[in-house]
């Protein structure tokens, strides 16, 4: 496989086939709106289609940037075209084409009104999501950012529920306040690294290379960028954008919101935020404060999800508790605690994307949210029970499923640096338990079916389409997590060695090299 | 290695096939009841003459290192190396014969038991599951690979206990013990995460070795570590505080509570205790914990035992007692008892469910035959049974007989070692004799409160009721088979470990050697004299047979009204009836405070009210009243302008000019 695509030349190609076919295929949409999804969604497989390859040629052996690109854009300010992918931008890239053709099966009968323009909407932000994952630019980067912010906004308010312009408003702006801040520090850090270096660029790497001249603004420039990020992951108290818009927007846009967007946030903190200042990020006050969200959100989501009576909603307050490990494994900034964070991210998309999809069959059956109006239907709907059970399961973090290996590797890691915090976050087990549980059996046991649900037919032919890869991934990365975690590791290591460069006492990860080496 | 030792993993994924095929013939084939069985049974057969063939592989090559098998690299991150690997030793063999026996018969014993019901495929497709996980439970060659096979059983027991679902309490009593189990789970995590922290591996071998060297005997971190595992088994194995799901578990088809809540799942937390009983004897003080929980928790259920009519809940106290011994037993450090006490009481315990499910299986056709909806399982309700089903009856006394400590029977000897080996360290520490009090006055109370129960049961006069009486009768044989296989277990399974006094005594110690033999030297040494020994077998027959003489004697089955007529409960008897209010008292305490926590401050409080109500939208309204200023200024009158103007010149020059 590997020397086939070599000798396609896929490695120079991949990642702007990856930027434009959503865009020719958006294009395809408006100009035939009779057969508008389905266009989509042959163009939302193509693309993952191609992506696929991706897993073959990414070389694991390497920390550094692969199938990077480079073209020069606006050269009179140093903004260049410039793309690549490493071990954290790989799954992202193929967490988002994998997931783009479930979201469009997923609204196939749901989406009604203005149909071309959903479709087209839904491919345009792909390309947005991918070029934020693949963008060394930071100029490129902040485009591509805010690139994906109108699509969804759109989504949200054209076809969203009951408050759907309540909620686009306030997903508009809470994320375009961090956003601007966010600008305003990419502009200064160039501007100060132009001043003291005369290379006025926008390249990541030049950037990086040469961050030690903002030091004296490291502390306002990492508030702008954590901001930026904070709200995007979303920690508590930046989250209440989240329940609404995962609650307003249509089953596509809850699958994508919490599927990807939110690991905007965590991967900008993982690229950007802490490799630029790590001895920001990583100051006791700082890293205490941010530890303490990251536990807050853990539990605080969980607790509030637990009482939810709306199932979207629920499932939203469980993102914010899924990312606070996230961001506690990012923070702890061992080997196992990155690595783990990276799959956290990888297997929430696969579950909660799973859980919003079953979310939306069952709105599409019932049309309700509301827990309490189900009950008992795992007697009409065994199918849809088994496999809601299962991703629920996954949510849960039970061993055998992809939540297991990113939770625990989170928490085994974070545990090295953080034990208080990791023993608090580790409660969240048991929340997680009891909110998701309960939510099962209300929906799915306790009575006979009402009768309006007993007539509820179970998952069809394309629903079972859209949920048997999701369960796939969910046992793959449960059962042989390995080929994921060694195309991360060399990247998490990346991460750690940079972050700990300035924090010598407390960097075991040489140390426990060196070890090794001896035995 | 014995080469049938390489094919472990067979054992393993028989049970596992079989979930597969039953689990999809519940969707495409669910009345295919016939297919069901022979894939159900036949993979719990086969499974188990693997096992055994394993078992006997061990028995001719005991130099005592374990058998490691690696299978695939699970989760290799920097220095956390975690394989799918399975580890065969002496006790994993022996949990392997009990895991796949006593599951062989309950399966068989299901076939009948289960056979109207219309979720028959599902049922054996989760039977199935539970075991997969229970042998990867006991076969785990490392802390993960438990923990999945720890967390499944749990799972299956979730799905089992809420089998009929659409009955409440039965979804709630499943979903309370996934979560109760959870709390549980919470510690074996946090002992995980110190034990990689400070020995650097969660393979056991390497653990064990290591922790010479890593810990200090008695310290602090050898201490949290054991006490939180020790968490975790009071979860899986409903100690003290965590027992309060295993009652209501009994919502479960009776086979499952006998598979799943009495022989296999809920002896986990022993066998983790065993497996890593190097480390519990490195901090005496944990080990004291576990000696004293498991004291304290077999008096407190065997009280609450005593007032029962539910005779599945009699039993389900009585697991969590006897599950006390065990913890009393590896407490003590008497490792290899505690592991004989599991496995006798794995014979006996199942044989008493599957028996209480013969009669309920009766007593359920029976009132459904007249279409009367009585309690199936209260005992006041029955009544004088043996005269229908004496087949029952009478191998349910034998099970008693053990459980009460008759001389001869498999539990005399399993819990006269545990209380002699607790009297022997009593001679270092006096705690020891208290609990070894604690320990004998819980003897007491099980021989009463057994007898009562199957006095209540199958004699005096039948309380059924007139009709129903005609459709009471024995259940068929491939139900009552197993139970007389079981019979000869409770009776013949004291000879695996006869007392010191005795010839051919302690063969499962010395088989368990190899397993306990590292702790060794950290433990203190229990010896007893042959005087004191034949005094403390003396002692233990005397309350057995005081325990069952009393209730004999003062019972009086013939006064006794079927349940819908019985008086309340009063005094002393309603507070055991009513469980202490234990259950009462954690929804009072716990979950009420927590949901309005939740509910009313986090959400409605936080959530709504702070952030989205003063912080969200108050900066919007603010936005907005700056504009609506600004708009109330802009009323496009010349006149209005030219004031405001004139008043912004004189407060400008003012300012401009100063004082």
């Amino acid at each position: 496989m590997y020397d086939l695509l070599t000798a396609m030349g896929y490695q120079r190609w991949i990642i702007q086939a990856l930027l434009v076919i959503p865009v020719i295929a958006a294009a395809l949409v408006l100009a035939l709106p009779a057969s508008a999804k389905q266009v989509a969604l042959w163009g939302a497989l193509a693309e993952f289609v191609v992506s696929i390859g991706l897993w073959w040629v990414f070389d694991p052996t390497l920390a550094t940037m692969q199938f990077e690109f480079v073209a020069p854009w606006i050269p009179a300010f140093g903004i260049d075209y410039r793309v690549g992918i490493d071990g954290i931008s790989l799954f992202m890239v193929l967490l988002t084409t994998f997931t783009m053709p479930l979201a469009v099966l997923g609204s196939w009968k749901h989406i009604k009104t203005r149909v071309p323009g959903f479709y087209a909407l839904l491919l345009v932000l792909t390309t947005g999501m991918i070029g934020v994952f693949v963008a060394l630019d930071l100029f490129l980067f902040y485009v591509f950012w805010e690139l994906m912010l109108i699509p969804m906004y759109f989504i949200i308010g054209v076809w969203g529920g009951g408050r759907r312009i309540y909620a686009a408003i306030k997903f508009f702006i809470y994320t375009f306040v961090g956003s601007l801040l966010m600008l305003v520090a990419i502009l200064t850090i160039y501007h100060l690294v132009g001043r003291e270096t005369d290379i006025y660029s926008f390249n990541y790497y030049h950037l990086l290379a040469n961050i030690e001249v903002a030091r004296p603004w490291a502390g306002w420039l990492f508030a702008a960028f954590a901001l930026a990020f904070a709200i995007k992951v979303p920690m508590f108290p930046f989250h209440t954008w989240l329940p609404d818009a995962h609650v307003e927007a249509p089953t596509a846009g809850s699958v994508i919101l919490a599927g990807i967007l939110l690991k905007m946030g965590t991967y900008g903190f993982l690229r950007f935020a802490v490799p630029f200042f790590p001895e920001t990020a990583l100051d006791p006050r700082i890293s205490a404060v941010v530890i303490t969200l990251a536990v807050v959100s853990v539990i605080y989501g969980a607790l509030v999800a637990m009482v939810q009576p709306d199932f979207k909603k629920l499932i939203a307050y469980s993102s914010v508790s899924h990312l606070g490990f996230v961001m506690l494994g990012i923070w702890a900034a061992t080997i196992q605690s990155v690595q783990g964070a990276i799959i956290v991210m990888i297997s929430h998309g696969v579950s909660t994307g799973a859980l919003f999809l079953l979310a939306g069959m069952m709105y599409e059956r019932r049309h309700t949210r509301e827990i309490a109006a189900f009950g008992g239907i795992a007697r009409v709907m065994p199918a849809f029970a088994a496999i809601l059970t299962l991703v629920a399961l996954s949510s849960i973090g039970l061993p055998g499923t992809n939540g297991f290996i990113g939770e625990f590797l989170v928490l085994v890691g974070s545990f090295e640096t953080h034990p208080w915090a990791t023993g608090i976050a580790t409660t969240g087990v048991i929340f997680a338990a009891a909110y998701l549980l309960w939510a099962i059996q209300r929906l799915l046991y306790n009575r006979e079916p009402s009768e309006e649900n007993a007539t509820l037919r179970d998952l069809s032919g394309r629903e079972f389409a859209i949920l048997t890869p999701l369960v796939v991934m969910i046992l793959w990365m449960g059962l042989y997590p390995k080929p994921f975690l060694e195309r991360i590791e060399q990247s998490a290591r990346w991460f750690v060695v940079q972050v700990h460069e300035v924090d010598a006492p407390r960097f075991r990860l040489a140390a426990r090299e060196d070890v090794e080496e001896q035995r | 290695m014995p080469e049938i030792v390489g094919w472990v993993w067979l054992v393993v994924l028989l049970p596992f096939f079989g979930f597969l095929a039953n689990g999809l013939l519940s969707f495409v084939a669910p009345r295919a009841k016939t297919a069901v069985s022979v894939v159900g049974v036949g993979v719990l057969v086969a499974s188990f003459g693997l096992a055994a063939g394993i078992f006997g592989g061990l028995l001719g090559h005991s130099d005592g290192a374990p058998f490691i098998l690696t299978f695939w690299h699970w989760i290799p991150v920097g220095d956390l190396q975690v394989d799918v690997a399975f580890q065969v030793d002496q006790l994993s063999a022996v949990m392997l014969l009990v895991v796949t026996g006593v599951g062989m018969l309950i399966h068989i014993f299901s076939v009948g038991y289960m056979r109207e019901d219309d979720g028959y495929a599902r049922y054996f497709a989760y039977l199935n599951l539970f075991v997969f996980f229970m042998l990867v439970l006991v076969l785990g060659a490392n802390f993960p690979i438990l923990f999945v096979g720890w967390e499944g059983v749990g799972l299956c027991s979730y799905l089992l206990i809420g089998f009929w679902y659409t009955e409440k309490v039965n979804a709630d009593a499943g979903k309370k013990a996934f979560i109760m189990n959870r709390i549980g789970d919470f510690g074996f995590l946090i002992a995980m995460f110190l034990i990689f922290k400070t020995t650097g591996t969660l393979v056991f071998t390497e653990v064990f070795g290591l922790a010479p060297e890593t810990f200090a005997v008695d310290g602090p971190t050898i201490t949290a570590i054991t006490l939180f595992l020790f968490l975790g088994c009071t979860g899986k194995s409903a100690q003290i505080p965590l027992y309060t799901w295993l009652p209501d578990a009994m919502a479960g088809p009776t086979p499952v509570s006998a598979l799943i809540h009495a022989a296999t799942m809920v002896t986990a937390g022993v066998y983790l205790i065993a497996r890593t009983n190097v480390l519990f004897a490195m901090a005496p003080l944990s080990s004291a914990v576990v000696a004293i929980v498991g004291a304290v928790t077999a008096l407190w259920a065997a009280s609450i035992a005593l007032k029962q009519w539910d005779i599945k809940k009699v039993l389900a106290y009585s697991t969590i007692s006897q599950l006390g011994y065990m913890f009393l037993g590896v407490g003590v450090g008497a490792v290899a008892s505690g592991i004989f006490h599991l496995v006798t009481h794995a014979f006996f315990k199942a044989l008493l469910f599957l028996g209480s499910g013969s009669v309920i299986h009766a007593m359920h056709r029976a009132y459904s035959a007249t279409d009367r909806h009585e309690d199936a399982q209260d005992m006041r309700n029955m009544g004088g049974l043996r005269r229908w089903m004496p087949w029952t009856a009478g191998v349910m006394w034998i099970a008693t007989l053990a459980i009460a400590g008759i001389p001869g029977f498999s539990g005399f000897f399993s819990k006269d070692e545990i209380l002699a080996m607790t009297f022997a360290r009593g001679h270092d520490e006096v705690l020891y004799y208290v609990l070894w009090g604690v320990g004998t006055l819980a003897s007491l109370m099980t021989a009463f409160y057994m007898t009562r129960m199957m006095l209540y049961t199958f004699h005096g006069p039948n309380r059924t009721g007139e009709r129903e009486r005609d459709h009471l009768h024995e259940a068929p044989w491939v139900m009552t088979a197993p139970l007389l296989v079981l019979a000869a277990g409770s009776v013949l399974g004291g000879l695996l470990n006869l007392p010191h006094v005795l010839p051919f005594h302690g063969w499962l110690t010395e088989w368990f050697a190899p397993v306990t033999g590292l702790g060794e030297f950290y433990r203190a040494e229990m010896h007893l004299e042959a005087g004191t020994e034949w005094s403390l077998l003396g002692l233990a027959t005397l309350i057995a047979a005081v325990g069952i003489f009393v209730a004999v004697r003062f019972l009086r089955p013939a006064k006794l009204q079927p349940a819908a007529e019985a008086p309340e409960e009063t005094g002393f008897g309603k507070v055991l009836f009513r469980k202490y209010y234990i259950d009462e008292l954690y929804d009072l305490v716990i979950v009420r405070p927590l949901v309005w926590l939740s509910d009313r401050v986090l959400w409605r409080g936080v959530d709504v009210g702070a952030i989205d109500g003063a912080g969200v939208d108050g900066s919007a309204r603010l936005a907005r009243g700056i504009g609506a200023i600004g708009s109330w200024l802009q009323t496009g009158q010349v006149g209005t302008y030219i004031f405001i103007f004139v008043i912004g010149v004189v407060v400008l020059l003012r300012a401009v000019s100063g004082p």
